[in-house]
């Protein structure tokens, strides 16, 4: 299953135009490859400004508001100021890890929306593993959260970069878990089929409506993918009011709006993965499955925004302690009896 | 294997080659083991290629999300270890190549006395992860577990180990 309509049509044109097989199949890859990439740039742009509305009506201000009605293209501006800006590399820096870092760190949020299903139909490829291919390349954002550190050649960058990896790296272990929950729900790791199985009895049928272990493991994992994603409560990677920065103290100009950016990517990811598990995914009545599934996705990025902006800070043990000593056994408690719940049989 | 996928699987022969004598031969032990990162990243493209998809996805979660960070924290909190660079050849370098010469050697003549190689026709099973699953938890339910006990002594033997004696 390729984005069909626009991957098979694109195909069957080159196809009469009568370039050879191979040819046809790499450039309508190539063109689904760029379409995702600029889709995913547009909703960046647009979560970035989001993001900043919010925050400025929580905090009785207005937020942007100069640069178009209510200032709309100010995310716009913001990028191209970024990429004019002069890239610093400071002298020490280790060359191709403080290069390579960005690059890998936005390459594997890109990653991810191989296998995430915007719509009847639209998705890359349905994989027969999917959600643990999800789970399994987001860690590369570990390994250059780690990169950066390190390439920065600077001890706050290094030290960043170690409390950023071990907080991503402990709020996965829950995150993986209440995944899990929802997959013997479903018994499959296809996005495809979990949606599938949520189907009909208007929105009865969704898994979060599975009490109590739905609605347990949908609080888990939403809890652990504000951890992923860096937001407050459990934005320590780069407390602007403590810290300064973290990782990414080093970096200037278009490598750092990478990183930026990458955030909000992955915003969206965890954000999807949360409808396409617990929210039916892209089925709904009257409208295109594809309207359903950005209305359902903006709706749970409008919930982790309203956490940021209401929600204090954690501090660093506390955030640990948070992920070891409650999450990971409640979650594991939570698999263990839906999957007794699930092998006896009993319906609820 | 297949006429269409060879460039790929040759592409990638080539980066894991390349890699894996990169993280025997590098200087520098952070670059050492980013590289290493990339080989075990290829091995799972070939997984791809051969169709288990669940085993490159475990490839890449287990020795990349788990095994290479572990690396890199290692590196990362070894103290003065950030500027060195590290010696990867002892005196022993030419004995050794002389060893692994001597097993080259014994691989081309197995391959050689074998000939054909023994291709199943069988097609594959559509629930490829299904079926794992199912014989994880019934025909080898007693390695798996095995293993899974042997990670948890790993586990606490690390905790036993790091922490401070109470005095």
């Amino acid at each position: 299953m390729e984005l069909y309509p626009v991957f098979m049509w694109l195909h069957d044109l080159l196809e009469s135009t009568g370039i050879g097989e191979p040819w046809s199949t790499i450039i309508s890859y190539g063109f689904l490859a760029v379409t995702v990439f600029g889709t995913l740039s547009i909703l960046a742009l647009f979560l970035v400004w989001w993001e900043r509305k919010i925050a400025g009506h929580i905090q009785q201000r207005f937020g942007p508001m100069r640069t178009g009605w209510h200032g709309w293209y100010q995310t716009i501006m913001d990028a191209v100021k970024l990429l004019q800006k002069e890239d610093i590399r400071i002298a020490t820096r280790d060359k191709a890890v403080f290069f390579w870092a960005p690059v890998v760190c936005f390459v594997a949020a890109y990653l991810a929306y191989v296998v995430i299903p915007f719509g009847e139909n639209l998705i890359v490829a349905d994989l027969n593993v999917g959600i643990l291919y999800i789970i399994a390349v987001t860690t590369f954002t570990v390994i250059s959260l780690l990169m950066a550190g390190w390439g920065s050649n600077n001890k706050y960058a290094l030290l960043g970069g170690m409390r950023s990896a071990a907080q991503v790296v402990s709020y996965e272990v829950p995150m993986a878990v209440s995944i899990l929950t929802v997959i013997v729900f479903a018994g499959s790791l296809s996005m495809v089929d979990i949606a599938n199985a949520q189907q009909g009895n208007i929105i009865f049928n969704w898994f979060i409506f599975k009490p109590p272990f739905g609605i347990i493991a949908f609080l888990t994992y939403i809890t652990a993918a504000t951890a992923e994603a860096n937001r407050t409560p459990f934005d320590i990677p780069e407390a602007e009011q403590e810290l300064v920065a973290g990782y990414n103290v080093e970096y200037s100009g278009m490598k750092f709006a990478m990183f930026f950016l990458a955030e909000f990517v992955n915003l969206f990811t965890v954000s999807a993965i949360a409808v396409t598990l617990f929210f039916g995914g892209w089925h709904g009545p009257l409208l295109p499955s594809w309207i359903w599934f950005l209305l359902k996705t903006f709706a749970v990025i409008l919930l982790l925004m309203l956490f940021r902006w209401t929600f204090p800070r954690l501090r660093v043990d506390q955030l640990m302690e948070f992920a070891w000593k409650f999450l990971v056994p409640l979650t594991f408690a939570n698999l263990i009896l839906a999957g007794w719940f699930k092998y006896a049989g009993w319906h609820w | 294997m297949d006429a269409s996928v060879s460039p790929v699987f040759w592409i990638l022969a080539a980066v894991i080659i390349l890699s894996a004598i990169a993280v025997v031969s590098l200087k520098n032990i952070f670059h050492c083991a980013l590289f290493l990162i990339l080989c075990l990243f290829s091995v799972a493209g070939i997984f791809i290629l051969l169709h288990a998809e669940f085993l490159a996805a475990a490839q890449v979660l287990i020795y990349v999300g788990a095994v290479a960070i572990l690396i890199i924290f290692a590196i990362m909190l070894t103290t003065n270890l950030a500027s060195r660079t590290i010696q990867q050849v002892n005196k022993h370098a030419l004995t050794a190549l002389f060893g692994c010469a001597l097993f080259v050697l014994a691989m081309v003549g197995l391959f050689r006395q074998s000939g054909v190689w023994n291709w199943t026709q069988t097609a594959l099973p559509d629930e490829n992860v299904l079926t794992i699953g199912k014989l994880l938890m019934t025909k080898y339910m007693l390695p798996f577990e095995v293993v899974s006990v042997l990670l948890l002594a790993a586990l606490i033997g690390a905790i036993a180990l790091a922490r401070e004696e109470k005095s």
